[in-house]
């Protein structure tokens, strides 16, 4: 493995900044402005995609840019972990771009500019932090992650939403100080922060250190990664606009709280390490338990988004659960579930607001027979939860199957059964919308009334993509190989 | 000439105060032209100066040739250029904010109010270059009187805050001249490099540990150091916005500084770390100024002493950093000296910017701010994100070096003390954040309806909100040019 030098990776962080620039300067022409988003999301996944190529072959773009502390650079380093999240990430910002835009002009919502710039910086500073070489750069764009979300979370400007933001960054800012303190605390012990496969501790340090320091990462990143009971941001973050939830809400800034702890148990702490003082039990049950009470919570919710929401908050421990299990398989899985649940969850959420715009219900209780008067939106639906039950051919059912297989094959057979339990309470918080949208009739027959093309064909093409990954969970985009090598890396005569 | 360099900084502006007074008086137009190039001047031979040490070590100038220690000495070195570049850097951009909403005063009265700015610019660079305990005395006490007279000008309440001030300024400079005086007594000199080279033989000596509890404490009343603060929280409040930038961006931090240089060119890092709690007892008082100060910052309604609070603890991260005594945690202090002094001179100057373009002083007011003023809001808002530590601002960094200082130093109380007060920076600043970016409520949309701030209070404000990302981004830079050769010798 080697690395070369590139100006991709920075290419791909600066082009969404320059939208961000451009979109408020277009503050007053919406169709110069929405044309800067969606040139912006393409080229960046474009630049993002092109370097797949020299990763799968093992060579990875990098970039040192200038000193940001002595002895740290702002780096960038693509490696595949990093482009696995920057490829998801970046890929489905072009999809929500385009649903943004149906959604926002469908709402007539106000503050639209806002809107679009926070989204684009959003994006540069998560394929900053997909890219980032060492924790400090890594640091750099995971707070400017948790301040560009933040005026999308007030976007309403309502007091129930403004209540949310406060709540949001309460939650986010503790743990991103915590995570600071566990970055000094590592530079401390270890003398460096870069990334490097299997850890960059040194093998003198004792127990105490490295359990401290293991907490403070699982704290740290535990609240984006909406770890129960860290979570209730997440749940109260809803009340943004739907685009928000479903690009921010259950792929960038959770997916970069589960990311980083793939950073810290991969590339920082050590499976090795890990395994020796037992974190991987603590963070298997604790992520065991988010499953579980996250599942039974997300039974109790009538509002569509809400429901979601726990879902999502279930699905990121299984991540968690995969990162703990400290095996080929599971890892394997857990990558590859980033992925999947990113355009299964993503699904889930468009279609949410692709019925709060046509017929303004949030309920499911309201949703009796919807299926008739949208059935495309209802059929994506529907696949998606099949997806996030973990039922063949959707993507789900790819990354579960390694997740489950992990468990089993290394003795831990317990967690394996969380994870099947868990596929259960899935199918029985989502099947029940399922069913009364196709089998249960509507209070009015107004017939087929689907969502404007601009946001329906972005629910066609997410749907199209979850099974995609679950026939070819290899298909276009190398996700799988990508997940394979990571894993093989960390492996080096440690699995 | 180019030796001349360390004189000429506080000569510049003395003489340019001359000449704007005397000008003030038939034409005040040109006296703020004149103040601005003096200003102007001045940072232009720091930089020259700063250029020169870097290239060829410290400088040292001895007035009439007379050499130390009969003499007066100045020295420049690269702790000294750090904090001239800082005091004329950001003089010259306060300079620029126009003279009605910064200083509060008709163009027609204030004929000499920039002598006594520039005068307190050269009061506070004398402060830094002096080479000796005394001849630094005077150059506070021409600081204090400065600032005494242009904090009255604030009218009204001023004039007690300014009183206040006089008070415990005075109290503090008699606390370091007494201390000057119980170090002359027991080594005969108070010339700074004879002083470091005398003392070792006296170190336990009842009136050297005294002479030294002394100055610190003097000092500890001029940086505003909780509990020694009192005075801070009105005169920043009641004095002009321009006034109240200078004392919280510019001069509290030079008393810091003066901190920073007795512990390592006066007494001694030996000295002061190993045979006296001073350096402890500052850590800890620091602390919880710190927290204190945050949680009085949260309790306000009026802007400008919620910003006047959070300077108290913000000069409490300086204080923090001396206090650690180890060269991670003295450079997040200095460090924090030029962070704090570009965030709050733009945080001080968008208050006095708002108060006088819509009379607004309360934070519940600041309801659709955002939208009326998005320039305004948007340096606000960055210069916020620095308070609280978010990267890649300024603020971030001196967070971080005094993060690793703690950790270094095993003391975690510390490391918990400056989380806590980002999570109560966070509080109060995105409180007014909040607010700002409010849809404005109906009852105050018919009220006002003023726009942005004129370019002339922009500009100012700006320069020093995207001065914080600079610095920020070229932290390594300063810390590794011109901090590191001061504190190796820790």
């Amino acid at each position: 493995m080697s690395g070369f030098s590139s100006f991709l990776p920075i290419a791909a962080i600066i082009v969404s900044l320059i939208a961000f620039v451009l979109i408020i300067l277009f503050d007053k022409k919406p169709n110069a402005r929405e044309a800067v988003t969606i040139i912006a999301a393409i080229s960046k996944f474009g630049i993002v995609f092109s370097m797949v190529g020299y990763v799968l072959d093992g060579r990875y773009p990098q970039m040192r840019l200038f000193s940001l502390s002595p002895g740290i650079d702002l780096a960038l380093r693509v490696d595949e972990a990093g482009i696995i999240f920057a490829l998801l990430a970046s890929l489905l910002w072009i999809v929500t771009s385009f649903y943004s835009i149906g959604y926002m002009r469908g709402l007539s919502e106000t503050r639209q500019t806002r809107f679009f710039a926070s989204f684009a910086l959003c994006l540069s500073s998560t394929i900053g932090l997909a890219f980032s070489a060492n924790l400090l750069t890594f640091y750099l764009f995971y707070e400017i992650l948790t301040i560009a979300t933040y005026p999308l979370v007030t976007h309403k400007g309502t007091p129930e939403s403004i209540k949310a933001g406060r709540k949001y960054l309460a939650y986010l800012l503790t743990g991103g100080v915590i995570l600071l303190v566990a970055i000094v605390y590592t530079y401390q012990i270890s003398g460096t922060l870069d990334f490097k496969p299997g850890g960059i501790l040194p093998a003198g340090a004792s127990f105490a250190e490295l359990a401290v320091l293991f907490s403070l990462f699982l704290v740290g990143f535990g609240f984006k990664a909406a770890i129960i009971p860290l979570h209730s941001w997440l749940p109260s973050a809803m009340v943004a606009p739907t685009p928000v939830s479903a690009l921010l809400h259950a792929v960038a800034v959770v997916k970069a709280g589960v990311f980083g702890l793939v950073r810290a148990t991969g590339f920082v702490i050590g499976p090795e390490v890990l395994a020796d003082i037992g974190a991987g039990g603590v963070m298997a049950i604790l992520a065991s338990v988010t499953i579980v009470i996250a599942s039974l919570l997300a039974f109790r919710q009538d509002n569509l988004k809400l429901r979601l929401a726990y879902s999502t908050v279930a699905h990121l421990s299984y991540i968690v659960l995969g990162l703990a299990l400290f095996s080929d398989y599971a890892w394997n899985g857990a990558l590859l579930h980033i992925v999947n649940h990113g355009v299964m969850k993503i699904t889930l959420f468009f279609c949410a607001g692709a019925i709060y715009v046509k017929t303004h219900l949030t309920n499911i209780s309201d949703l009796d027979g919807i299926g008739r008067k949208m059935p495309l939106t209802m059929s994506a639906f529907t696949i998606a939860t099949m997806g996030l039950a973990g039922m063949p051919p959707v993507a789900g059912f790819v990354s579960k199957f390694l997740l489950v297989e992990g468990a089993f094959a290394d003795g831990r057979a317990v967690f394996g059964v969380v994870l099947l339990i868990s596929g259960l309470l899935n199918a029985g918080y989502f099947f029940p919308i399922v069913y009364r949208a196709f089998f249960k009739s509507p209070s009015d027959n107004t017939g087929k009334n689907e969502a404007p093309a601009l946001m329906l064909i972005p629910i066609m093409v997410t749907a199209g993509l979850s099974l995609l990954f679950g026939l070819f969970p290899d298909g276009i985009f190398h996700f799988f190989n990508l997940a394979q090598n990571a894993v093989s890396q960390l492996a080096g005569g440690i699995w | 000439m180019i030796e001349h360099l360390p004189a000429l900084i506080p000569i510049t502006l003395i003489l340019f105060a001359f000449i704007a007074g005397v000008l003030g008086v038939m034409q005040f137009k040109l006296s703020r032209n004149v103040a601005m190039l003096g200003a102007l001047a001045a940072f232009v031979l720091s930089v020259t100066g700063t250029i020169q040490v870097l290239q060829t070590g410290p400088m040292h100038y001895s007035f009439g040739s007379w050499p130390p220690p009969y003499g007066i000495e100045f020295v420049l070195d690269t702790l000294s250029a750090f904090m001239v570049l800082v005091i004329t850097g950001i003089g010259s951009i306060l300079l620029m904010f126009p003279t009605k909403p910064g200083f509060m005063i008709d163009e027609q009265k204030g004929a000499t109010v920039y002598t006594v700015v520039l005068m307190l610019m050269a009061g506070l660079c004398g402060m830094v270059l002096a080479g000796d305990l005394f001849n630094l005395y005077v150059f506070l006490e021409i600081s204090s009187l400065s600032t005494f007279a242009l904090i009255s000008l604030g009218g009204g309440k001023a004039a007690v805050a300014s009183f206040r001030y006089l008070i415990m300024a005075s109290i503090g400079g008699c606390f370091y001249l007494l201390g000057v005086g119980f170090i002359y007594f027991s080594v005969g000199s108070v010339n700074m490099a004879d002083v470091l080279q005398l003392l070792p033989a006296v170190y336990d000596s009842p009136s050297v540990i005294g002479g030294a509890i002394l100055m610190v404490t003097g000092l500890c009343v001029k940086m505003a150091l909780f509990p020694l603060h009192t005075w801070l929280p009105d005169s920043d409040t009641y004095a002009p916005p321009v006034v109240a930038a200078f004392s919280a961006a510019v001069q509290i931090e030079v008393s810091a500084y003066v901190i920073i240089r007795l512990i390592l060119n006066v007494f001694s890092p030996e000295f002061i770390i190993g045979l006296t709690p001073i350096t402890d007892i500052i850590a800890w008082i620091s602390a919880a100024g710190i927290i204190i100060a945050s949680i009085l910052a949260v309790a306000q309604q009026n802007f400008r002493r919620m910003l006047a609070y959070s300077s108290v603890a913000q000069i409490a991260y300086v204080g923090l950093g001396i206090g650690l005594a180890n060269p991670l945690g003295i450079v997040g202090g200095i460090f924090h000296i030029m962070a704090h002094s570009l965030m709050k001179g733009s945080l001080f100057l968008i208050a006095g910017g708002i108060r006088h373009h819509t009379g607004i002083w309360n934070i519940n007011d600041f309801q659709g701010l955002g939208r009326r003023m998005p320039w305004t809001i948007g340096a606000f808002t960055i210069a916020a994100m620095g308070m609280i530590g978010i990267p890649p601002t300024a603020g971030f960094f001196s967070k971080w070096y005094l993060l690793l200082g703690s950790i270094e130093g095993d003391q975690w109380v510390f490391v918990a003390v400056i989380l806590i007060s980002s999570l109560l920076n966070a509080v109060y600043f995105f409180r007014i954040i909040e607010k700002a970016f409010s849809p404005p409520a109906e009852s105050t949309a018919s009220v006002n309806k003023t726009g942005e701030l004129p370019k002339r209070m922009l500009a100012p404000i700006l320069i020093l909100a995207i001065g914080t990302l600079i610095v920020g981004a070229l932290n390594v830079l300063v810390v590794n040019e011109l901090i590191m050769p001061v504190v190796e010798g820790l």
